[in-house]
């Protein structure tokens, strides 16, 4: 493998730097900020490999637009009820697919771990993320962002964002 | 067991009219263990999959009926069977993938194979290797099939029993469960994907929630400040002739601000104040003529067949153990499903399932009871909002179809078992 030349790493250090951003905002529960890391224009999915895999497109959470990610948290924060947890995103190290001077695709392993209310930490969802990031502007956003989880049995609901 | 001496407020009033059910039936082992032989085991058909799960001949899902290892296969005739996923050998796992296709069913551990209704039709070396080892010479094929169910369908969804006598699925489903399912499952449909939910409580209390209307616009706020379902809507909550199965709908039509103000005041549940920034989440069709947008059509002991908006799915209860069960979604279409309705039913999926923004509630609802009643050997439900009987009502204020299950269940496996 050739030695990556500068415009590689920059690029690679954008996107790795916008998944942990993404990760720590859900994590610090910082989840009105979360929309903001996404184009206006945008697609969120969190899907199951089980579906994935057979080519079909149900998704947990699918949002096409910024409004839907916010609709999102304002019912996680007004409407929904679920038992008291946090999340702790892990991530693997960011891949660059490809990218050209517009848009990177790249893709990161994650592990989610939830601690409930109980004190007791377990592994709640693990899979990848496929991601489009738009560098073109000013901050660099997601175009889309889609979560594959392995985990498909999911434990009692999904409210956060993975 | 030692009564412990009681105050006052610590005992319960058991004069008042209303169905009472001990909390132990959700905690105790032993009732968990007599619902596998008598219900899932017993006298009751259990829903499996759907037809449309298994197009092509050789094509198999592996599933569940109660905790019992099932596989729902395709013959080449065109046929549905269903056969216990244990190989008549030594016991072991015969499908090991949760689906795919196959021309024969064959167990890894000695290669025994069935055909795809589960008939015995190889075993390796059964005349021995060179003179030596083989079957006995009584062996006989034929009685050593996989556990055959007694499978049925109706509109599509494929129906299980162990009992040789349980009257036919028809029967047992009722006219008001056939036609519900009938109504759905109207044209041929096309599977979405799936769902799947582990949730730490027992599986009965799914069941009661899903015959319970009168939790809806209490628990899952997001119906109440979108407007989708409200108690003041037009709904009926309908049994059948036996009360085990469940039909809750609504008609949207009649929705109506006034009232609902009226019957909600200021209380946390109705708060007009919400809007959604993309109002595209809750963009649909009317696909039926009866204005209907809500069903929920419980069928006993491990099915909802649901229509919400334009999402329609059903929820195959697997049961674990006495805490412990997986809800399992599929969400469908119908295969006449032009590009934008498979998008509004993509998107309105937002709404169900364990991540729904109006269903994610329920998983949380059962757990905190179950989390409330652990040891608890004497207390017991209180339920009787709508008259306390398990009668039909023209309003969704009722909860006359727990009633209806519980005496079915009562019936079934009895709620007085002494502990082991």
């Amino acid at each position: 493998m050739a030695l990556p030349s500068l415009e590689q790493m920059q690029v690679q250090h954008v996107a790795a730097q916008l998944n942990a951003l993404h990760a720590e905002l859900i994590d610090d529960d910082r989840l009105e900020e979360w929309p903001d890391l996404f184009e206006e224009k945008c697609r969120y999915s969190v899907i199951s490999a089980e579906n994935h895999n057979r080519s079909l497109n149900l998704a947990a959470v699918f949002c096409d637009s910024r409004g839907m990610l916010v609709d999102r948290i304002v019912s996680l924060r007004r409407a929904n009820i679920f038992p008291a947890h946090a999340y702790r995103h892990i991530l693997g190290p960011t891949r660059v697919v490809s990218s050209n001077e517009q848009i990177i695709s790249a893709q990161t392993n994650y592990v989610v771990l939830m601690t409930r209310n109980d004190g007791q930490t377990s592994i709640y969802n693990s899979g990848k993320y496929i991601d489009k990031i738009d560098f073109s502007g000013g901050a660099p956003r997601f175009v889309s962002k889609t979560a594959i989880f392995d985990t498909h049995l999911i434990d009692t609901m999904m409210v956060r964002p993975i | 067991m030692a009564t412990a001496p009681q105050t006052d407020n610590m005992k319960q009033d058991t004069s008042a009219t209303g169905c009472r059910v001990p909390y132990r039936v959700f905690t105790d082992r032993q009732y968990y263990e007599r619902e596998q032989e008598n219900i899932f085991k017993g006298e009751c058909w259990s829903f499996v999959g759907l037809e449309a799960e298994v197009p092509q001949a050789g094509d198999f899902k592996s599933t569940f009926v109660g905790e019992t290892p099932v596989i729902l296969t395709r013959d080449t005739d065109g046929g549905v069977h269903v056969v216990v996923n244990r190989c008549a050998h030594r016991g072991a796992l015969v499908c090991r993938e949760m689906r795919g296709n196959r021309a024969s069913l064959e167990c890894v551990y000695h290669q025994w194979a069935y055909d795809l209704k589960g008939n015995l039709i190889g075993v390796p070396f059964r005349r021995g290797l060179k003179g030596q080892g083989g079957m006995p010479g009584d062996f006989d094929m034929s009685q050593h099939n996989l556990r055959q169910l007694r499978t049925e369908t109706v509109g599509g969804l494929v129906f299980a029993s162990f009992s040789e006598t349980v009257e036919s699925c028809r029967d047992f489903l009722g006219p008001i469960v056939v036609g519900q399912i009938e109504r759905i499952m109207c044209k041929p449909i096309t599977v979405l994907g799936d769902q799947r939910q582990r949730i730490h409580g027992n599986w009965k209390l799914y069941a009661e929630n899903t015959r319970d209307p009168y939790h809806a616009s209490l628990l899952h706020l997001f119906h109440n400040t979108f407007g989708l379902y409200r108690s003041t809507q037009t709904g009926k909550a309908l049994m059948d002739s036996s009360k085990r199965h469940s039909l809750l709908y609504s008609i949207a039509a009649s929705n109506d601000d006034a009232a609902d103000k009226q019957a909600y005041g200021d209380s946390r549940t109705f708060d007009t104040e919400f809007k959604l920034q993309d109002m595209s989440l809750l963009k649909g069709r009317q696909e039926f003529d009866d204005n209907i947008t809500l069903v929920i059509l419980a069928v006993y002991p491990n099915l909802v067949l649901q229509q919400i908006q334009n999402t329609l799915a059903v929820r195959q209860t697997v049961t674990y153990g006495p805490d412990d069960f997986e809800l399992v979604w599929t969400h469908f279409g119908y295969q006449d499903d032009d590009e934008e309705m498979q998008a509004i039913r993509l998107k309105q999926a937002n709404l169900i399932g364990p991540a729904g923004l109006i269903s994610m509630e329920d998983g949380e609802a059962v757990e905190i009871v179950q989390n409330a009643i652990v040891g608890e050997e004497r207390a017991t439900s209180y339920i009787a909002m709508g008259g306390g009987r398990a009668e039909d009502a023209d309003h969704l204020v009722t909860e006359g179809a727990i009633i209806g299950f519980w005496d079915n269940y009562r019936e079934m496996v009895g709620f007085d078992l002494e502990p082991a």
